[in-house]
């Protein structure tokens, strides 16, 4: 097995059996993990290509591109593995959270605006402790704000400092 | 507005234009097409009692009546991206489709990427390169923001652009592009009505070693379109030294035509001389806007067709 190479841009292997770099999450783990977590089907992703480019980073790419690739950037950081609790990112789940089937706390407007100025709140929720989609009501469809950790009670923002706003 | 005086001669009630660059701009937003329609966004400004007219040019222009639309819903979830309304003529000129390979080749920070990627429906490839690496990163955050993901992001002088990171194994380079757009940097004159202050600094040698800088990259910009492929060129200023004569220029030594196209606002053709110059009679199929003409911005956009 050979280490994880930050400065470039791998494909994540399909599954296990081809992993040639240490630690590096497949492809199937990667969708899988969305399944599992939020009921979004792995054929949402047919079309799309998984890439590590920092240790545990994933980014996901419409396409394909020769691997490894030495560039800025590829596509939207996705997933963030070789954690004990995977993360997605806030723009993974508003581009393919609407998807979502579990795991998605619905907040009211102004649990909303709380969660997107990034404040923690305490909510009463019966679902499963980790990290959920939180999403609000907008011209009259569930729509998927960010990232929030739920936690002994408490919604936790994760809106990263650069998308926090108050509405 | 001294610099604005050389144009006395060349723009159609020149008192209207000087008076229309006075005014602020109103404030506008593109619809990102990846994550919303017009009327969910529509929808969304209405609940929030933000007011908003329909731009009647372009499907997914939208002015609004606020001046932080960075602050609403709409802009959270990346349905709309705040962008001046004469920026979003090059991408709606260059109309890639899904399934091109595309190059932004001066991208940064990334209003017409997005908007190309919308174009193309987030699927084939585009490359969206800038020599400025603070000002890729503002990239990266706003194509993140709009939920693109088939967007590659290079980081090279544009004017030595390299195909060789997209070489598939055992090629040497990379694929060459359906679609290029090269959006300049530039002297900034038509900006003057969102930057007050665009004009400090400017100087004929200013312009003319900008000038310099957009004819390399628009050539090579052409060297790497496939033959029958287009080459949109644009810049938000007047000085027809970026302009036409940069056209001029490139006409004269690679292998390519100007081509017209279709644009729903009021505009001038292109300057066929300037000064002492006579340009290329093709350059007239370039298109100005100036500021009074729609109440805008201003720019300038050619479309070229590299020869088969
Ligand atoms: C007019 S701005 C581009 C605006 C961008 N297209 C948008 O819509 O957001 C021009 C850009 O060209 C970049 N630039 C300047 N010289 C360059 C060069 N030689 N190669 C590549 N990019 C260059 C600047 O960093 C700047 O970001």
């Amino acid at each position: 097995m050979s280490e994880n190479d930050g400065q470039r841009f791998d494909r994540l292997p399909a599954t296990a059996a081809e992993r040639e770099v240490d630690g590096r999450a497949t492809r199937e783990e990667v969708v899988d993990w969305w399944a599992d977590r939020f009921g979004i089907s792995p054929e949402t992703f047919d079309d799309h290509t998984f890439w590590e480019k920092g240790a545990g980073k994933i980014w996901i790419f419409a396409g394909d591109a020769p691997s490894p690739i030495t560039i800025e950037g590829l596509g939207m950081t996705f997933l963030r593995t070789r954690q004990e609790h995977w993360k997605p990112t806030t723009d993974a789940v508003q581009r393919f959270g609407r998807l979502a089937t579990k795991n998605v706390f619905e907040l009211t407007d102004e649990q909303a605006e709380r969660f997107v100025d990034g404040q923690d709140q305490e909510i009463p929720y019966d679902g499963d402790w980790g990290y959920v989609i939180a999403a609000h009501e907008l011209a009259g469809e569930r729509e998927p704000i960010g990232v929030g950790l739920y936690v002994y009670g408490e919604l936790k923002s994760t809106v990263p400092k650069g998308r926090q706003r108050s509405v | 507005m001294e610099p604005f005086e050389r144009y006395r001669d060349v723009v159609d009630d020149f008192e209207a234009f000087i008076d229309a660059c006075r005014r602020s701009l109103p404030m506008a937003v593109r619809v990102n097409t990846l994550k919303a329609t017009p009327e969910q966004v529509e929808r969304a400004f209405d609940e929030a009692g933000v007011g908003y007219e329909r731009a009647d040019w372009h499907p997914h222009v939208v002015r609004v009546e606020t001046d932080t639309p960075g602050a609403t819903w709409p802009s959270i979830h990346g349905w709309v991206h705040g962008q001046e309304e004469v920026s979003t003529i090059p991408g709606t000129v260059l109309a890639p489709e899904p399934g091109d390979r595309v190059l932004d080749a001066c991208a940064a920070p990334g209003s017409k990427a997005t908007q190309l990627a919308a174009e193309m429906d987030d699927a084939g490839t585009l490359v969206a390169n800038d020599n400025n690496l603070g000002r890729l990163s503002a990239l990266r955050f706003n194509c993140e923001r709009l939920g693109v993901t088939n967007v590659a992001v290079t980081n090279r002088d544009a004017r030595n652009f390299s195909l060789k990171p997209f070489a598939a194994g055992g090629e040497h380079e990379g694929p060459q592009f359906d679609r290029v757009l090269v959006d300049a940097p530039c002297s900034c004159e038509g900006t003057i009505r969102k930057n007050p202050d665009a004009l400090d600094g400017w100087s004929e040698d200013h312009v003319a070693g900008i000038a310099g800088v957009q004819k390399g990259i628009l050539r090579r910009a052409i060297q790497v379109t496939r033959d029958g492929g287009q080459v949109v060129y644009s810049t938000c200023t007047f000085a027809p030294e970026e302009n036409e004569a940069v056209l001029d220029h490139v006409l004269e030594r690679e292998d390519c035509r100007l081509v017209d196209y279709d644009l729903a606002l009021e505009h001038d053709d292109g300057l066929t001389e300037w000064r002492d110059t006579e340009f290329d009679p093709q350059v007239a199929k370039a298109k100005r806007v100036y500021p009074h003409q729609n109440d805008t911005g201003g720019f300038f956009t050619a479309k070229l067709e590299v020869s088969a």
